[in-house]
């Protein structure tokens, strides 16, 4: 299948960076990801346009899952820390500097997709999650592994 | 309490312009807190902006003009005026009590001068001695802001008003009259207008224009009498030639007298000409009183000015801590007023300096006049009277006394290509006066800049300069702009270009994807400035639908989805009506998408309806039903022309004198869809009535008896702004080329949200180089604007048919990937004035006791 290919191109790039940036701190309770993380399958990978978020929901959070241009993977929480409002997965996706970032679509501040922390409001941060491509499958693991 | 003996009571009589600066400067000076101040104030409302007085009828309001700040260190008495200085007794008295001073500062200003015209006042005739003889109804001064409100209430209802005098203040006055919506007449004793300022030919420019304003000037007469109708309502006036002036309402601008009369009664020696007489360190006789601003008469001369004043109240503040400054003089002559034509004249305006010549310019077409004075070997500027054009006037006075910043003629001349000034600045020496209300050199804004300052709200805040009239912030800007500060044009930190420069490399390369843009020109992935910007020029150029391929990364969440969204992360939807003309049918189908979707519903200021409260999975099947009905996207989410507002027009209304619905329609419908560096907007008036205030639009048409009046650059918002008249009676073939041709060149040069007023006031040569562009193709461009927007007309569809039509596209309206079926749990909606509204937590509804209807609709 065509769809096959498009998968397994993006792919090669995707599993390892993704994974090998965690976010902030890892909880006590060892690896996250590891035991006790639960994955849930979200989408098709080429369901994620590059440099575009989608919502999902996943263990009953809310998840924005972000691919960047060079196909990597990145989840962090829906809610925008500052508005309120559910609205991630919708803002721009760029970067700054070498840190890849998503803009909160309300009042536009930057965040650091890796870390969930906010470049412009020192402090504000958001939670990340653990995300991967399986079988053609993204998949993001609960609980969230920073940012909290 | 130790230091609390060592403590002296400063007393300061009057809070108006100076005597606020005065208490500024002190209490930043007195580091130790040796002075304990009162401020004795007889208006009010604390101290305002006087000179900025005449905004009050251009809408500003009392707030925006005030010059007061708290300082705890300061009892502010206001309403209290002083009546009398005890000096023996070293205290004040005031109807409310006595205060002790070890130190007095009167600064009581002026007193607008009233001659004794038979029937000014309310009985017998002028106290020589009062500054404010009780004048009869209807007849008025200009000098507070109580003075302007009175003027604003009487002349509700009312239909003519004239003003005796026409210096600098009467026209002021005159000017207010006018935009109160009174037939307006001057009376001048002398024969031309602001005789002070201007010479005959000067004069001569002024009254026409001031003719073309509606106001009636009548010169070289004097008024000899103010007659009442038998009803006791006034009835005109009576003047020197024997002539009779019907009026409703009279200002008198006839002069000011300083206010001496406390220092009169106590004794203290006055000017020649009135004036408390203090010396160069502004101390009067006796050494305990001092005084500053319009009541001082330093060696025997008083100023009518604000600088002046603010020279001294620096001067007595420093004295008061010890130190030994003195008055320095005064640049006199220095002003400059807008009263719609500008005006302005510095240094030697009258060229009485001996031997200097003159060099004059006169431009009838352009109505321009302008006369430098120079010295005897032309070398050095003594002075000069610009009318019409005053862009030189910074430049100019700021080198009053120094060489010549370029050749007399260059400087002269409107400012075709800016250029003049520009070199101007630079070549003006450190020491010269760029803010003269302020008394802010060059160099002292150079050092601001080096130190950081990169805009004019920070030269601002950290100099004063430009805080009192303004006419000098044009000089700031070019300051900046030779300090090649702030004015880096990158649009952000992946791109090194201007939007303009972007605009080009896209255009000429035929670059069609960002990712290309940023490969080739810029660095890194983009983010939330230079993606929408790009977007908004691929858009431009004519690529396609908005959400294709890579494009769709590039949107806003607006563009993205198609939709506006508000601060609960739903969106709201606003179908195109153009011109805000509707069927019944089709507002009953808005009516019912909203009670089916529990949307909120409300009427915008474009005249068309908004429905609040869209999910996104919510805006397919909210579009389909309109699309459905005929409606289309009315692009309320994107850069793009809005809506073209219109009044009925000639169809119903019996003012109207064309069809301004239908052109608003046909140019709704032209430029819809059209991406911009900002959002559009336009309206269309049926006749010069204005009922769709097309003035506050980036362009705006109004119906003449011959055609349509075109103008360009309005806007509302944080600072709203008239938009300037384009072309006069232009037929629509005319009017939609220019509009055309105006909508091209500014989507083409401007810079990322730039509104069109900011973008042609950044244009070198404003309006005029806009209409050498457009009218006469002075870029050789016309052609080109011409096929871009022919291309734009032919390539539009509606962007939601476009969507609905397409599986793909509909797939990204889902609120969550794994679930499209469930709604986003986190919106929620509670019930105000029987509508839908965000569940928020920290919305406090405005409750005014209105009944509140309960139950969700369902
Ligand atoms: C319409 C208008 C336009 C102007 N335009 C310009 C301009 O473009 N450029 C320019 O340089 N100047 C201009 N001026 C002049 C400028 O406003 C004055 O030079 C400046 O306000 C003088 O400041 P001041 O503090 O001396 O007097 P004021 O600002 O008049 O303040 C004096 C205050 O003292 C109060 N007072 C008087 N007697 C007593 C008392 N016995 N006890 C207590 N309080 C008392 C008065 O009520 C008043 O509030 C303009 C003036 C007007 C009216
Ligand atoms: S602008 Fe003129 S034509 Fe239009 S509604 Fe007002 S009065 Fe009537
Ligand atoms: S010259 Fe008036 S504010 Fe600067």
């Amino acid at each position: 299948m065509t769809l096959d290919a498009t998968i397994n191109e993006g792919f090669a790039d995707v599993a390892e960076p993704s994974r090998a940036e965690p976010g902030g701190a890892e909880p006590d309770g060892g690896e996250p990801g590891g035991d006790d993380a639960r994955w849930t399958a979200v989408c098709p990978y080429p369901r994620l346009e590059p440099e575009r978020g989608v919502a999902a929901l996943v263990d009953g959070a809310q998840v924005a899952v972000f691919r960047t241009h060079d196909g990597r993977l990145f989840a962090i929480g829906q809610r925008d820390p500052i508005a309120g409002a559910y609205v991630m997965a919708r803002g721009i996706v760029g970067s700054r500097g070498e840190i890849p970032t998503v803009a909160s679509p309300l009042h536009k501040q930057v965040y650091d997709l890796r870390t969930g922390d906010c470049l412009d409001v020192p402090g504000v941060t958001v939670p990340t999650y653990r995300v991967r491509c399986r079988d053609g499958l993204v998949e993001v693991a609960t609980p969230p592994t920073g940012g909290s | 309490m130790t230091g609390y003996a060592e403590r002296q009571r400063l007393v300061v009589v009057g809070n108006g312009m100076v005597g606020q600066r005065f208490v500024e400067a002190l209490r930043s000076r007195d580091t130790e807190g040796r002075w304990q101040v009162t401020v004795l104030a007889e208006e009010g409302r604390p101290a305002y902006d006087r000179v900025r007085l005449s905004a009050f009828f251009d809408g500003v309001d009392a707030d925006e003009l005030s010059l007061h700040r708290p300082d705890d260190g300061v009892e502010l008495r206001l309403g209290e005026p002083v009546l009398e200085i005890d000096r023996t007794g070293r205290r004040v008295v005031t109807g409310d009590g006595e205060y002790s001073y070890d130190a007095l500062v009167l600064a009581t200003g002026s007193y607008p001068f009233v001659p004794p015209i038979d029937g000014a006042y309310v009985a017998e005739g002028p106290d020589a001695l009062g500054p404010t003889p009780a004048l009869r109804s209807g007849v008025f001064v200009y000098r507070t802001l109580d003075d302007l409100t009175a003027i604003r209430d009487f002349a509700k209802g009312r239909r003519s008003g004239a003003v005796i005098g026409g210096g600098l203040l009467g026209l002021e006055a005159a000017n207010a009259l006018r935009l109160l919506g009174l037939t307006t007449s001057v009376v001048e004793f002398a024969p031309r207008l602001m005789p002070v300022q201007v010479d005959e030919a000067g004069g001569a420019m002024l009254r026409r224009y001031v003719e073309e304003l509606g106001v009636v000037p009548h010169l070289g007469v004097a008024t000899t009498a103010i007659r009442s109708r038998p009803d006791g309502e006034l009835a005109g006036l009576t003047l020197s030639d024997g002539g009779w002036l019907p009026t409703d309402l009279v200002v008198v601008a006839a002069g000011i007298r300083p206010r001496d009369e406390l220092a009169r009664a106590a004794g203290l020696e006055l000017g020649e000409r009135g004036g408390v007489r203090v010396d160069e360190s502004c101390r009067s006789a006796d050494e305990r009183i001092w005084a500053i601003g319009e009541c001082a008469a330093v060696d025997g001369t008083c100023y009518g000015l604000v600088a002046p004043g603010y020279a001294m109240a620096e001067v007595v503040a420093d004295r008061l801590v010890g130190g030994t400054a003195t008055f320095p003089g005064a640049d006199l002559s220095t002003k400059l007023k807008l009263l719609g034509v500008d005006v302005a004249s510095f240094g030697d305006a009258h060229g009485r300096t001996p031997g200097c010549l003159d060099v004059t310019f006169t431009d009838p077409a352009t109505r321009v006049y302008a006369k430098l004075v120079l010295s005897d070997d032309a070398k050095t500027l003594l002075g000069g009277v610009l009318v019409g054009d005053v862009t030189a006037y910074p430049t100019l006075r700021a080198s009053v006394g120094g060489a010549l910043p370029g050749p007399p003629l260059a400087l002269l001349a409107p400012a075709g290509d800016g250029t003049g000034t520009g070199a101007g600045i630079a070549a003006l020496p450190g020491s010269a006066q760029v803010c003269s209300c302020n008394g802010v050199t060059k160099d002292q804004l150079v050092g601001a800049i080096v130190e950081g300052c990169t805009d004019v709200p920070g030269l601002k805040a950290c100099t004063r300069a430009g805080t009192s009239c303004g006419s000098c912030v044009p000089m700031l800007k070019q300051l900046l702009a030779v300090s090649g500060v702030s004015l880096s044009k990158a649009l952000c930190e992946h791109f090194d270009h201007s939007r303009q420069e972007l605009f080009e490399i896209v255009r000429v390369r035929g670059i069609r994807t960002f990712s290309r843009l940023v490969a080739e020109h810029g660095r890194g992935r983009g983010c939330d400035i230079c993606k929408p910007a790009v977007a908004s020029i691929l858009a431009s150029l004519g690529n396609g639908y908005v959400l294709d391929g890579e494009q769709a990364s590039l949107q806003d969440t607006n563009d993205h989805f198609l939709a506006n969204i508000q601060r609960d992360g739903t969106y709201s939807v606003v179908p195109r009506i153009p011109g805000g003309e509707i069927t019944p049918e089709k507002l009953i189908v808005i009516g019912e998408v909203a009670r089916d979707f529990q949307l909120y519903t409300k009427i915008t200021g474009g005249q068309r309806i908004d429905l609040f409260g869209a999910r996104v999975e919510q805006l397919p099947q909210i579009w389909r039903r309109l699309v459905d009905a005929g409606f289309e996207s009315g692009h309320a989410y994107g850069k793009a022309l809005r809506t073209v507002k219109s009044c009925v027009g000639s169809t119903w209304c019996r003012y109207g004198v064309q069809d301004s619905v239908g052109l608003a329609i046909a140019l709704e419908l032209r430029y819809r869809g059209l991406r911009a560096p900002h959002k559009l907007k336009s309206a269309v008036s049926g006749c010069a009535r204005e009922c769709a205030e097309a003035r506050s639009k980036d362009f705006g048409i109004i119906a003449t008896e011959g055609g349509w009046n075109l103008y360009l650059g309005g806007n509302g918002g944080f600072r709203p702004r008239h938009a300037e008249l384009f072309g006069q009676d232009l037929s629509t073939e005319e009017l939609v080329r220019y509009v055309d041709r105006f909508l091209m060149f500014y989507i083409r040069t401007a810079d990322r949200l730039q509104r069109t007023a900011a973008w042609i006031e950044a244009l070198e040569g404003g309006l005029e180089h806009l209409r050498a562009v457009i009218v006469d193709d002075s870029l050789g461009l016309c052609a080109e604007l011409d096929a871009a927007m022919a291309r734009h007309v032919g390539a539009y569809s509606d962007e939601w048919r476009d969507t609905l039509a397409d599986p793909e596209r509909l797939r990204r309206f889902t609120s969550f990937v794994n679930a499209p079926d469930v709604p986003d749990p986190s919106i929620t909606f509670e019930v105000e004035r029987g509508q839908p509204v965000p569940a928020l937590g920290d919305r406090r509804p405005v409750t005014l006791g209105l009944p509140t209807t309960m139950g969700v609709p369902s």
